[in-house]
């Protein structure tokens, strides 16, 4: 064919009818400062004339993409201002209002989840802040699409570990309350350092300070593309696998910038960044772990998964970054623990621990994501996960993030199965020695030193 | 504007016809045609002009799924931009 080759046509096709390419999501963010007020009722009122508003044609316009291209899209969703910026004085009960206001939005529009019911609190707590924190639990439980996510630390702040704290008995208090649906409701709360203002996936999407009124960011998946092209680079050596990567991902994101490009013009606003993020799921061949396996690990976890992934994902950013104009969110390999078969085997088969997890999310995306710890693992021992995964970020100047069940009743050896895209995760041993009175210090971790660089 | 039509699947009397006697109902122009068989096994790519198809393209596209799924084959129809976005710098 004169203008694009057989082989050329037949790899896309091959990509998404195989290998399960496709785009994961695309994500409106909406600013709500206008939607500020002194009565709860009058906001949660704006608020969702204002969502409904924006966004009625989110999904449809989506749809439409998906069907002109061919490439399947499977998320539409929104992310607001993180709601404890709202200008006001709201009340925890207040706060429960405006998230059941978010996820009646979020069912008007036909969107599976709605991000933003978030603090920023790396430095310090407002009022507000400290309100909607306290009522993440009961939102959590009272809602279904409403997700949630609290910023407790950045590179020049430091770590806020009253904030910690706070978050290791608020995450108790969810998996108690949605103690009847496994513990979901810790499945939609992330607890970040250095929480990035665009990112287009939840459970961690807000819609930043620094933004425009409405923007689209768009977010790529590809686990199983990036598998089967070095499963077809068979025996080669790290050179050519990097390129094998770079050139995949640089396709993968090439339509990604192709959708976000479309959609922005479709709905009237603004492209903000593509996300090159390699997202897995738990179908079959969609598996980061199976990526690090096929570079010649026999179980991911095993030495030298740090390095697979170090390399896997720096080769996704230089690969990925050619192909958009514009690249943001959370940029890099995902390990979530539930959400990924390959993952869900390494830890079912004891390759793979949360210690060698915390290892990997220094050199790749996000962090301690969609693992479940037994439900007894008490609050201190849940601050202490957090305050290591939230050092590894502050310390390196990334993102990380911690995204904890400890599942209600039950014990290593058990399991929590949410099913669909949260998949099933097995229950991970935690350490049995305290750190409660670590935890029990309170104040700032000041912080990092960017020089003396050891 | 174009699309790219591919169909796959075990080779059979009047593929070509069928779809291209489709394309012609709702006046989509065919600009080039490339084919394949290999054992019993038909690939085509079909380059179509669809900036005068009296239908809207996603209905197109259904149609085009329909018409493979009545064949036992897979039929698809693409815009053509996301091919080159892909393989095109």
């Amino acid at each position: 064919m004169s203008i694009i080759s057989f082989e050329d046509v037949f790899e896309t096709i091959n990509m998404i009818k195989e290998e399960n390419l496709d785009i994961r999501t695309i994500t409106m963010g909406i600013s709500l400062y206008d939607c500020a007020g002194d009565d709860v009722d009058t906001v949660c009122e704006r608020i969702y004339d204002k969502i409904t508003d924006k966004a009625r044609d989110l999904v449809k316009v989506g749809c439409d993409i998906e069907k002109q291209y061919g490439i399947p899209i499977i998320n539409k969703r929104v992310s607001v201002t993180p709601i404890a910026l709202l200008g006001g004085r709201y009340t925890k009960d207040d706060y429960v209002k405006i998230a059941k206001t978010l996820d009646r939005a979020a069912k008007a529009l036909g969107i599976n989840f709605i991000g933003g019911f978030s603090a920023l609190v790396q430095k310090g707590f407002t009022d507000n802040s400290r309100n909607l924190i306290a009522a993440i639990p009961e939102a959590l439980a009272s809602t279904e699409r409403v997700c949630s996510s609290v910023n407790v630390a950045s590179t020049k702040a430091g770590i806020n570990m009253d904030a910690v704290a706070i978050m290791g008995d608020i995450i108790k208090e969810t998996a108690y309350l949605t103690r009847d649906d496994q513990s979901l409701g810790c499945a939609k709360l992330v607890v970040f350092a250095n929480a990035p203002e665009d990112n287009p996936f939840m459970a961690g999407a807000f819609h930043g300070v620094g933004e425009a009124e409405t923007v689209i960011n768009v977010g790529v998946s590809g686990p199983g593309v990036v598998s089967s092209a070095i499963k077809r680079a068979g025996d080669c050596n790290f050179s050519e696998l990097a390129d094998v990567i770079k050139k995949t991902a640089f396709k993968i994101t090439r339509m990604g910038q192709l959708v976000a490009t479309e959609a922005s013009k479709r709905l009237g606003v603004p492209f903000g960044i593509v996300d090159l993020s390699l997202a897995p799921t738990p179908a079959v061949g969609d598996s980061v772990a199976h990526i690090l396996e096929g570079m010649g690990l026999e179980r991911c976890g095993t030495h030298g998964t740090t390095a697979a992934l170090a390399m896997l994902n720096d080769a996704v950013k230089k690969g990925g970054v050619m192909a958009s104009s514009h690249v943001g969110g959370l940029s890099g390999a995902f390990i979530p623990v539930s959400e990924d078969a390959g993952m869900i085997d390494a830890v079912e088969c004891g390759a793979l621990s949360i210690e060698k997890l915390e290892a990997m999310t220094a050199v790749c995306s996000v962090g301690l994501d969609m693992i479940a710890v037994p439900g007894d693992t008490s609050a201190a021992t849940v601050c202490g996960i957090i305050a290591d995964e939230i050092s590894i970020g502050v310390a390196n100047t990334k993102t990380t993030a911690v995204r904890i069940i400890p599942a209600y009743g039950k014990s290593v050896g058990e399991a929590v199965e949410f099913g669909g895209l949260l998949g099933y995760a097995p229950i991970m041993r935690v350490s049995e020695y305290s750190c409660a009175d670590f935890i029990a210090r309170g104040g700032r971790i000041p912080a990092p030193i960017h020089s003396l660089k050891n | 504007m174009n699309a790219i039509i591919t169909v796959v699947g075990k080779d059979g009397k009047g593929i070509i016809a069928s779809v291209s006697a489709r394309c012609a109902e709702v006046g989509a122009n065919i600009v080039e045609i490339s084919q394949t068989v290999l054992k019993d096994y038909f690939a085509m790519i079909m380059l179509i002009d669809i900036s005068e198809l009296n239908m809207p393209f996603t209905d197109f596209v259904d149609d085009m799924r329909r018409l493979g799924e009545s064949r036992d084959l897979d039929i698809r129809a693409m815009h053509e931009d996301i091919f080159n976005s892909m393989h095109k710098i």
